[in-house]
This record gives structure tokens, sequence and C-alpha cells, in this order.
């Protein structure tokens, strides 16, 4: 789908776990420091609640919850991206935000078949770079409903 | 000359001048012979046609143009304004109506207006004179509107004339991208690989360089010389992915060459006009003085603005623990300061009724010559303001509301005579503050509704029971109409109903926070009269909390709060109900439906707080773990992600910066 003539994409690059992910820097709006998240009752299990961002009501999703990885307490590192992806704006909570990269076109292959045991539907790719291994992420796949759906039935 | 930036302008503005049009043509209906009326509606098509042709809608300009020279020729007393001139007239403003709407959906605003042309052109030359102006053909128009491609320097026209000579086919092909192209630049020079094969582009619009920089929409043309087929072009450049739309159309040089003389033209000639207007302007020193601000922008400046009270607060708090006179006193400034300021903000919200209320005259008149009725309308209280919000949803319920009246209050002329009522109905439309409320009156002094009538309809309806008939008011009799159920479509009554009942206007008014109530007498007329909020984003609610959390019931769901002992709590088929003042009221235990965490050492309380909640007739009983407060909220979306959300309508921000959640009680009631 991407088809860059500059040849780099530039990318905010963040942890989740061991492994490091990568989303458009196009599509985030900013990084944020943890602030109090009120739940909203009856949503899917990742959705961790709403937060105030200056004066908008934005809802935070737990990216490891997304990702069905276990679910760790957040601490210093945690962060939460701000991502903003058809329309929708949603903060993502991720274990640490570490930088800003360009990655070269020609270094992202597609992504595998499994990669561990998340659905790799999301993945858009990933990237080798020296000795870091980047999973690119599709954020409309991560954010749409569709998806959530799916992940709901399989979680039960 | 790029306009697209002043597109917004340019539709507020026309909507502006097409409404003064329809009142001026109202008003000169009544008095044809007022100068100042005719100056006016002049004025306003001459500035419309100007603005319209410098924005390059052509056949919008062209129609102002007609209408001009119609008002330009009972200006100089050519001819007179006859009563079935004013048909045509409003035909045309109502043409020109559709062209802007086209507009303003992203059309160009094209359209087919011949007859209308023709009917003008008669008007304009009464019987005998001959038409002086050189015009623009309007009807030739919409021949040249697929070819949009301006400002062909004559080098490019020398290439297209030669390569014509030489056999080769010239198009020009616009390409519409998929609105949700990431790479719009990627997309272009994709495309302009596969032109290339095919032949040779000429010229682009936007520019190349605009296209690699993506400063284009999502359309673009080109002038392209190829000696492939049209089809053989459109296939290739549709293999690339994400286009929308491929149109190709055959370039034909001699009428481009027409197009541009006339678009000179007619620039040349409003160079001229348009100094003769800002003389007047200025003569008459009536300046404007406002700005158009986007909603938007006002939404943003809100939210930040809560911020800075959130803050304030803070320091409000830290002020007073630290104890220092100084900063206290600053504090308490900049208090002072904030607030004004607040009300400042909503206040610059707030838009008169007026934009609703002015385009009734002219829709009354329609639906009155359709029903062949004879109706006056009286407006009251145009300028009282509304919030922004409100204003833009109002206007459909009135609109029902109106033609209501006229087709069911309102009494054909010879049945008025036999009443001895004036032969013209009036129809009053009044709009007044009270309180943190707007009130907004529609009278008639028709028919009235017949109680009796309504009362039998809604019997057999099934709506209400003989036995509940006997118990109601005339007022709730009225009400019956509104109810869902006593219209349906396939049966116009001469009560209510066009088809769609009465019900609709009531859940919207309903759902905008307001209510309705209706008064008749019989043979006198009826009055509709719809209470509003001032404003929907600011909202009374009881805040709660359930264990740590905090929510917000809207106060205008609630009937009442109660404190009850476990004791009194009945056991109903399993489901636990109190009476409630000699009502059986189910109760809703909001820890379990809302699934909040309890801590491991929760007491049980021998008390319950209940907060009892109403949706129509129906009430339920919210338990809580206590009650905080009332509370002025400002109401905010869960945005686009979180939709759906089960009984929850939005969230607001509390004075500590925390977000709260609104319940929808609705939800709750079964």
């Amino acid at each position: 789908m991407e088809n860059n003539m500059s040849g780099n994409r530039k990318v905010i690059v963040f942890q989740l776990g061991e492994e490091e992910y990568a989303v458009s820097v196009q599509q985030v709006g900013s990084i944020e420091r943890l602030i109090p998240i009120t739940r909203v009752p009856q949503t899917a299990d990742f959705v961790k609640g709403v937060i105030n961002l200056r004066g908008v009501v934005t809802p935070v999703i737990d990216l490891r919850l997304r990702f069905g990885m276990e679910e760790t307490d957040y601490n210093d590192s945690s962060r939460i991206i701000i991502v903003f992806v058809d329309n929708m704006e949603v903060g993502l909570v991720v274990d640490a935000a570490n930088d800003v990269i360009d990655i070269p076109e020609s270094k992202i292959e597609p992504a595998p078949e499994v990669i561990g045991t998340v659905d790799a539907k999301y993945i858009e790719g990933v990237a080798k770079l020296e000795d870091r291994l980047l999973i690119l992420l599709n954020m409309q796949k991560v954010l749409t409903e569709e998806e959530m759906e799916e992940l709901k039935s399989v979680e039960g | 000359m790029d306009t697209s930036g002043y597109l917004t302008v340019f539709i507020d503005e026309s909507n502006e001048h097409l409404e003064v049009l329809y009142n001026q043509l109202l008003a000169l209906e009544k008095q044809p012979e007022e100068t100042a009326i005719i100056e006016e509606i002049f004025r306003a098509a001459h500035t419309l046609k100007g603005m319209s042709a410098t924005m390059g809608y052509h056949d919008l300009a062209s129609l102002t143009h007609k209408l001009e020279n119609v008002f330009d020729a009972i200006k100089e007393g050519k001819i007179s304004v006859q009563s079935e001139m004013i048909d045509v007239l409003f035909a045309a403003v109502d043409y020109l109506h559709e062209m802007v709407e086209d507009i303003s959906a992203g059309g160009n605003g094209s359209k087919d207006v011949t007859d209308v042309v023709e009917q003008l052109k008669c008007l304009e030359q009464g019987e005998t004179l001959p038409h002086e102006k050189p015009q623009l053909e309007a009807s030739q128009e919409p021949a040249v509107h697929s070819q949009q491609m301006k400002n062909i320097d004559e080098f490019a026209m020398t290439i297209l004339q030669e390569s014509k000579e030489r056999g080769y086919t010239n198009y020009e092909i616009s390409i519409t991208l998929k609105e949700d192209c990431l790479l719009k630049g990627a997309r272009v020079f994709m495309i302009f690989e596969v032109l290339e094969k095919l032949g040779e582009i000429v010229k682009s619009d936007p520019s190349v360089t605009e296209l690699e920089e993506e400063q284009f929409d999502h359309t673009f043309t080109v002038l392209f010389i190829s000696e492939h087929k049209k089809e053989t072009i459109q296939i290739n450049i549709e293999k690339v992915s994400e286009i929308e739309a491929v149109e190709i159309v055959p370039f034909n040089i001699e009428q481009h060459q027409e197009k541009e003389q006339d678009s000179r033209k007619l620039a040349e000639n409003q160079g001229t006009t348009k100094v003769k207007e800002t003389k007047q302007r200025s003569s008459k020193g009536v300046a404007n003085k406002t700005i158009r601000v986007n909603i938007d922008r006002l939404d943003v400046l809100m939210n930040l603005f809560e911020e800075l009270v959130v803050d304030r607060g803070r320091l409000e708090q830290l002020a007073a623990d630290l104890d220092n006179k100084d900063l206290q006193d600053t504090v308490e400034h900049m208090s002072r300061v904030s607030s004004d300021l607040q009300s400042i903000i909503l206040t610059m919200r707030m838009v008169p009724i007026e934009q609703v209320f002015n385009r009734f005259p002219r829709m009354i008149r329609q639906v009155a010559r359709e029903l062949n009725k004879q109706v006056e309308v009286e407006i009251i209280g145009a300028e009282t303001e509304l919030d922004r919000t409100v204003i833009d949803e109002i206007g459909d319920p009135l609109v029902h509301l109106i033609r209501n009246a006229i087709d069911h209050g309102i009494e054909a002329k010879e049945a008025r005579i036999n009443k001895g009522k004036p032969e013209y109905g009036t129809l009053k439309l009044e709009a007044y503050h009270s309180g943190n409320h707007v009130f907004i009156e529609i009278e008639d002094d028709g028919a009235g509704i017949h109680k009796e009538k309504v009362l039998n309809k809604a019997i057999s309806k099934g709506v209400i029971s003989e036995g509940q008939a006997e118990l109601l008011s005339d007022q709730q009799i009225f009400e019956l109409i509104m109810s869902s159920g006593f219209s349906t479509a396939d049966q116009v009554s001469d009560i209510s109903g066009r088809g769609v009942g009465l019900d609709v206007v009531k859940n919207t008014i309903e759902s905008l926070g307001g209510k309705i109530t209706i008064d008749s007498k019989q043979d006198r007329g009826s009055v509709f009269s719809i209470q509003l909020p001032l404003t929907l984003s600011i909202i009374s609610v009881l805040l709660i909390e359930l264990q740590k959390e905090k929510y917000a019931i809207p106060l205008s769901s609630i009937i009442e709060t109660a404190i009850v002992h476990q004791d009194e709590v009945m056991h109903a088929h399993h489901t636990k109900v109190i009476d409630f003042r000699g009502k059986v009221v189910p109760l809703a235990f909001l820890n379990d439906i809302f699934a909040v965490k309890q801590p491991a050492d929760a007491e049980t309380n021998a008390y319950l707080s209940i907060v009892i909640v109403k949706k129509g007739n129906k009430m339920v009983g919210l338990v809580v773990d206590s009650f905080i407060g009332q509370q002025e909220v400002v109401l905010k979306s869960l945005g686009n992600y979180l939709t759906n959300t089960f009984a929850i309508s939005g969230a607001t921000i509390l004075g500590d910066g925390e977000v709260a959640l609104i319940i929808d009680s609705n939800a709750l009631v079964k």
C-alpha cells in the first residue's frame, strides 16, 4: 500500500515487552506521560478508559492487551501515544516510547505469517536495522471495529 | 487564482444574499412600486453575480446576471413589477439556491436553467424593449462544463493545434483520487507514468510541482495528446489503485478560446461595477464589524479554557493552603477574569434564531400556494439568541409544525369567511428567553384541534383506553396527536400528519432536552409551544459515586433521590423493588451493572442511596454508593472510537481534571 518515493519512512519506535514496534509519525499526535484514566464499563478488555487530554476526552487502549500479551503494571517509563486514524483519536498505552527514526523503505519486508501468538493482520511489515527488529503496525487495522470484534470472539 | 480558501466564505455569503433575495421578493410582492426593495434586490443579485464569477461558477454567475438585468430594467422604468413575474423570479432564486447547495456539497454548481433564463429574458424585454446589454448565454454553458482547464498559454495551444493537424487527439482527463488515498503524490506519479507511455502530457492543473507536493484536493486535470482511443487510456489509468474516477473528454480548442473570452468579458464588467458598489457602501457608512469563526475553533478554545479553569481550581486550593495574602488576591482576581472569559466564550457560540426563522416566509408562501390558502406570517423575537448546536437541530421540527399548521390549522378562504374570520389566516412565530430556556411558539388562528376527534382516534388506534380518556385534561388530549402510533403513513387524517406523525417532532425536541406543549381552542386556533435549553453543551447533572468512580446523571431524567433501608427492599419475581410513593419501582444496582471493583473489606450499608429516574412513565431506582451533589457540566463526546457504549452517553471533565462518565439512564429503563 505504501509507496513512498522519498525512500524513507519516519516512525515512532516503542516497546512492548521484549519487542520493538513502530508506528508512522504522521499518525502520531503526541506522546504523553501517564495521566489518570477513567474506566468505561462494558467495553472490550483492552479499552482502559478515557483520559482528559487537554480538555478533550480521549479513549485509551492497552496495546499489550490488544495484542493478547500479558498485562503488566504501569510504571515511570509507561507512555500513552496519541494516534489519529480515520477521524479517531485514541491513546495507546505502551511500556516505553524509545525514539524517532527513519526506516529505508527497502528494509521493510512483508510480515511473516505468524509472529509469536499475535494475529498478524495489523502488522504491515518488519524492518531489520542492524541488530534491531522493528514491527511496523497498520494503525487502521489495530483500531478498526471488525478486528476488535474478532478478537473479542477469540478471547470469549 | 486559487479560490478554494474562500469557498466557505463564498457559500456563507451567497446564502446571505439568497436570503435577502427571498425576503425582498416577498416584500416586493406586497409593494411592487417600492424602489428601495428593487434596489436591494438588484444589489444582492449584483454582488452574488460578482462573487460567483470570481469563484469560477459560471452558471451561477450567468443566471444572477439575468436576474440582475430584469431588475435593471425595472429600475429604469422600462418594465413594471407584475404579480406573475414574482413566480418566475422565485423560481430563478430557487435555482440559485440549488446551485449554491450543490457547491457547498462539493459540486461545481452547474445546472440546466434554460427555461428560467428564457422566462427571465421575456420579463426583461417587457413588450417592446430591446435588450441592451451583451449577455452570456447560459443555455450554452452545460456543454462547456466538462472543460475546466484554464490559463492555457500560447505555447501549449500551439502544440495542441499542431497535434490535431497531425491526426492525434487532444484529451482533457480529470482524475479523482479516493478520499482515503494516503500518498497522493505517489499516485499522481504513477498515473503520470502510465500516461507518458500512451502519449504526451501538455499541461496539468494544478501544476506538476503542486501535485508532487500534494497541494491539491483529490482531483486534478491534465491536457493530454495521444493516438490511442479514449477507452484504452481509461483502462490503463484505472489500473493504478486508489482512483475514484477518471473522466476523459476530447479537448476542443475553439470552444476553449470562446470561453476564455467570455470570462474575460465578465471579469471586466465586474471590475467597473465593483467600484460603484464600494462607493455606495462607504457613503452609507454601514460597516458590519463581525468576523466568521469556525465553530470547531470555538470548541478548541472552550476545551483549552476548561483546562485553565481546572488549573485555576488547583491554584485556589494551593493559595488557601499556603495562606499567602498576595497570592490569594492574585488568584482571586484571576478567578474573576476567567469567569468573565468563560461567559464570553459561551456567548460567542450564540446566534440569533433569525437564521432559522428567515427561511420560513418563503416556505409558508409556497405551502400556502400549494394548498390554495391565504396565509400571513408574523415573526416576533427573531433576534433571540440560541446556541449554534440547538439552531442546527431545531429547523426541521419547526418546518414540520409550520406545515402542519397551514395544512390542518388554517382553513381555506371560504371556510374562514363563513366563520366570520379575516380571509387571510395568520401564522405567528415567536421566540423569547425565559430563565435558562428559550421558548418558540407557533400560533395559528385556524380551526383548532377537535378534541372529540382526537380522543376517538386515539382510542381506536389503541394509544389510550376509554377509561384513561376520561381522566385526561384538554392539554393532555391535544398532546395525544404527538404520541407515536397516532398517525400512520397510510392514513392522512384531518388533524395530524402528512404521512409522518408529529411524534417525530416530539422525539427530536426531547432529544435536545426540550419540551413541547399544545394549546388549542376550537375555531380560534392552536399554539404549539417549544421549550429548549439555551445550549446543549452545558447540562445540569447529579454527581454520584460508585466506590472511587464518579458518574454523572442528567437532572432532566431524575425524579428524585431517596435513601431507603435495606429492610424496605422487596423481591418481586427475582427483581429487587421498592415501594416508592405507592408505586412499585424496580432497582438497578449500578455497581453490578458497571462491574465496579469492590474492595475486599466492603461492608454492606444498612441504607441504600437511590436515584429515581424516569423514561416516559416508567421508573427505575438506580442504586449508588453515595451522592456528591448537583453541578453544571460541559458535555463532551467519547469520540469516534468508543461508539455505542452501553448506558454511557458522554463524559465531562470535573474540577480536578478527571473525567466523569455521564449515565444514559434511558438505557437502564426497560
